[in-house]
């Protein structure tokens, strides 16, 4: 797939999107379609769809422990052993799986490799631009997600007027700038920027990853824009959004078109979820390499299909070779 | 040696990489069989005795390669067969977000820049096939969502680069969800071999492994021949005589070693080693342990065919221990056997119920890492020993030696063996410079010619891959002034051994049981001015004189 065609697709298909919320709100009209039908639609595809690919992976076995080592194992009692990196125990498990949840710890540890000419010169050099992006994107996305609960709480739970208040703590504008929405924008455009710059990354790109990067601009742009340009009506926006939580759906009048392309483009991020890339949400938890103990040879581990196979066995061996055997003198089973 | 029709030389190696990815979208361009870049074709008798399905005789370079007539359908099926099987399969076909943090952790995308050697694009060779005949978007939107059609050229791109993996795991270290491209090229080639489509190096080793005992396909006569030269090659230097049980009933243990150990050139020492410790154990402690023809074979290449042929191979060990009637089992230095049978065995054949949980008899260590599949490594067990004291080491007997330690893939990134053979250099050796930091551990290259590729028409790939490793090597080289690169591993000693030659000739390859050997002092002994290897020593060993009868 050429870069031109991934790239452009994704960018006009996502202008396309936010086209078909404005016709369909500022022209036909479409308040219950875009308000209520679209987003409740986008939440059903989106839990049955997870709950699809997680029953999906789940149905096939584990045959093998294969944990991917990155540290000393168990072994004898006078040598430490890396937790973390080896871990022995479910509990040990535990923490290397959180802190690659939490933390992307294995991104961490990225290390770039080059090879420069004459010599030749190998150089490393740690690089650590990647994690940051994916960590800045990951938590600000984060916290804008459990900002917007306030739409959906009555009263608004006290953790996330917590969150909002010190996520907008910079009162520089009116209202109140969140620095999670500019992070958030910022971290994806830096994303995306990568893709298309380094050679390698934009060699392996595919629309289907452009098009989650536009996507989540398109919806940090028109958030920005409906706080602080073209306010839009916040007290008819929570009746709205309350109504879809308490199953009492109800259009208000009066919220601009700008919030409806919003709401819109969450809606598709939401379907799109479970078919695509972005399950990996919910897959790493899954991932056979990171998620079993490096304690293979104490606790066996059951392979579900193991077949049994053809093996040449012993008989049959001794029995093919059995004068070579007898030359040189090694005891046979069968003397005749 | 490596310089050859397979490899050119290195002034031009190096001028020929270059990182920057074509014009053409990867999906437009079709591998190149490039002499010195593939292995040649798996031979129709090996196939045909392993009853391997299409055996015939073929060519890697060649337009036709022979194949059934359905084989899409039968590739097709194989991938769904699989995805059904393995969990791993199916996650790493969905979850990859081609964040590119594993591109540039491949030895061979690093030496050569082939942008197919990064391991995303590797894998994504598979899951553009996975896409579109397994997902409705790849169904609907094909090359929009990356899916494409599984046609001839597409099955030799798998099949290329499926043969430039060494299933090292190096990338899996970096991924955010430790994603295994050596999972993923698992899969690619018991679907390969479906069709009949292997390499010899690979496919003769097993065949060979399942009716001699071992990958070179030595018969037990020759078998035993060779352990009476390496037995006589020990007297002539330390005029210890050694005494090799083979095939005997009732010994403690069970030793099996990689067979590169007993017959490649840089392996035999390492093997002396072994045969030196055994003996000193035997004759001071008492311990009896014995080799076996049948199951000679520590290494298994059927982990680089299939599963299926992963376990034939290995089945024949406990079964071996059960016939013999050992305790538990010791194996050798070696890489790939240690991911087989630390991560495969004890659940492809287990449960080894008929077997004792090990403890080592002389220093009474339980080895409870290894209470189920009653099999230890040798290093563990060296360095049990050492830690008591049980072994009477001269480390100066070693002072010829500057080494420096290699991380093989398999131990390091499938087991976690890294402190037990450095604490046992240290212990036999004094003069140890590990290699930069970013080179060793979890982060060790791969010697460029494991899971079955190690070949000599690869030769090409094998140096380029080696880039890496050799120039860590050349860096303590240059500084420390190492001379020896020391390996737990029979296909390093003889890989490393090439790039070696070719990289940083002034440099040679080794095991540690060889340094452990030369270090035992050991009752005795004659006096002698050289090691195992006929290296002169810096200072002569005083032991009986020549004439003088051994007790
Ligand atoms: S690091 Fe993992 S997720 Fe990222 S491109 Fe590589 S395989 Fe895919
Ligand atoms: S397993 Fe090793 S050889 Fe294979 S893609 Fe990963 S880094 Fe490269």
């Amino acid at each position: 797939m050429s870069f031109n065609l991934a790239f452009y697709f994704s960018f006009f298909v996502v202008l396309g999107l936010i086209g078909i919320a404005l016709l369909g709100v500022a022209g036909a009209k479409l308040y219950v379609v875009f308000g209520v039908v679209i987003p409740y639609l986008s939440v059903v595809i989106f839990f049955a769809g997870m709950i699809y690919r997680v029953f999906k992976w789940a149905s096939s076995p584990v045959p093998f422990k294969i944990p991917t080592t990155c540290g000393q194992q168990k072994s004898l009692p006078w040598i430490k052993y890396s937790r973390l990196e080896s871990p022995f125990t479910t509990f040990d498990v535990v923490l290397r799986m959180l802190l690659e949840v939490l933390f992307f710890r294995s991104l961490f540890r990225n290390v770039r490799v080059e090879i420069r000419k004459g010599g030749p010169k190998v150089i490393y050099w740690s690089n650590k631009w990647l994690w940051l992006g994916a960590i800045l994107f990951h938590y600000s996305f984060l916290i804008v997600l459990i900002r917007h609960l306030r739409f959906f709480t009555t009263p608004v739970w006290s953790f996330v007027r917590l969150i909002e208040s010190v996520d907008g703590f910079l009162q520089v504008t009116l209202p109140g700038l969140y620095i999670s929405g500019i992070v958030l924008l910022v971290a994806t455009v830096a994303l995306l920027l990568r893709r298309v710059f380094v050679p390698t990354l934009r060699y392996i790109s595919l629309t289907s990853d452009y098009f989650p990067l536009f996507l989540i601009i398109g919806i940090a742009l028109t958030g920005i824009i409906m706080r602080y340009i073209y306010k839009v009506d916040i007290v008819s926006v929570k009746e709205l959004t309350m109504g879809l939580v308490t199953f009492h759906p109800k259009i208000p009048e009066g919220i601009g078109s700008i919030f409806y392309v919003h709401l819109f483009l969450v809606s598709v991020l939401f379907a799109y979820f479970p078919f695509s890339k972005l399950v990996h949400m919910a897959g790493v938890f899954l991932s056979p390499t990171r998620n079993m103990p490096n304690n293979n040879r104490a606790v066996r581990h059951i392979n579900p299909w193991n077949p049994p196979v053809e093996v040449h066995t012993y008989e049959e061996w001794e029995e093919e070779f059995k004068d070579k055997i007898k030359a040189v003198g090694l005891p046979l089973e069968k003397e005749e | 040696m490596a310089e050859s029709e397979f490899c050119p030389e290195k002034d031009e190696l190096i001028r020929s990489i270059d990182y920057r990815p074509p014009d053409k979208p990867w999906m437009e361009t079709k591998p190149v069989f490039k002499k010195g870049t593939y292995c040649f074709a798996a031979r129709e008798k090996h196939l045909a005795y392993l009853g391997f399905p299409n055996p015939r005789e073929w060519e890697v370079g060649a337009e036709d390669w022979q194949l059934p007539e359905n084989w899409k359908e039968i590739f097709i099926a194989g991938m769904e067969d699989r995805l059904k099987r393995f969990r791993s399969f199916r996650l790493f076909m969905d979850i990859c977000v081609r964040c590119g943090a594993c591109a540039d952790k491949c030895h061979f995308f690093i030496g050569g820049g082939d942008p197919k050697n990064m391991p995303v694009l590797r894998a994504e060779l598979l899951r553009s096939i996975y896409r579109r005949y397994f997902t409705w978007p790849g169904k609907i939107l094909g090359k929009l969502v990356g899916a494409r059609d599984l046609d001839y050229d597409v099955l030799k791109e798998i099949f290329y680069y499926a043969f430039q993996c060494t299933e090292c795991r190096r990338c899996s270290v970096f991924c955010p969800y430790g994603i295994d491209t050596c999972e993923i090229t698992m899969m690619a080639r018991e679907l390969l071999v479906s069709l009949g489509c292997h390499v010899a190096w690979t496919i003769e080793p097993v065949a060979n492994c399942q009716r001699t005992g071992n990958h070179l396909g030595i018969m037990p006569h020759a078998f035993k021949e060779t352990f009476d030269f390496l037995t006589d090659d020990i007297y002539d230097v330390t005029g210890i005589k050694i005494e090799t049980p083979i095939n005997q009933k009732g010994a403690d243990i069970l030793f099996v070693a990689p067979s590169g150990d007993y017959f490649g050139t840089e392996g035999t020492y390492t093997c002396e080693g072994y045969l030196i410790l055994f003996e000193y154990l035997r004759r001071k402690y008492g311990l009896t342990y014995t080799w076996s023809a049948y199951a000679g074979e520590g290494g298994n290449f059927g982990m680089f065919t299939s599963n299926e042929a992963q376990k034939r191979l290995s089945a024949k060990i406990y079964a071996e221990a059960k016939r013999l009637g050992v305790k538990w089992i010791i194996g050798g230095e070696c890489g790939h056997m240690w991911r087989d049978k630390h991560q495969y065995m004890d659940t492809m054949n287990g449960p080894a119920d008929f077997l004792e949980e090990p403890v080592n008899p002389i220093t009474g260590t339980k080895f409870e890492n290894a209470k189920s599949t009653k099999m230890i490594h040798i290093c563990e067990f060296t360095a049990d020993l050492i830690r008591h004291g049980k072994l009477d080491l001269d480390p100066s007997r070693n002072d010829h030696l500057i080494v420096t330690f290699h991380d093989s893939c398999n131990p390091a990134r499938a087991m976690g063996l890294f402190e037990e053979p450095r604490y046992i250099i240290r212990n036999v050796c004094n003069n140890f410079y590990e290699m930069p930091e970013n080179t060793i551990r979890e982060k060790t290259f791969c010697c460029s010619g494991g899971a079955g590729v190690g070949s000599d028409e690869f030769m090409e790939m094998r140096m380029r891959g080696g880039i890496c490793r050799a120039n860590a090597v050349k860096y303590v080289h240059d500084k420390y002034g190492v001379n020896r690169l020391l390996c737990i591993c029979a296909i390093d000693r003889a890989t490393l051994a090439a790039m070696m030659e070719y990289w940083v000739p002034e440099v040679d390859v080794g095991g540690i049981h060889e340094l452990v050997a030369n270090a035992l002092v050991f009752p005795g002994e004659k006096s002698r001015d050289t090691d195992l290897r006929g290296l002169p020593l810096k200072k002569p060993i005083k032991g009986r004189e020549e004439g003088e009868m051994e007790e």
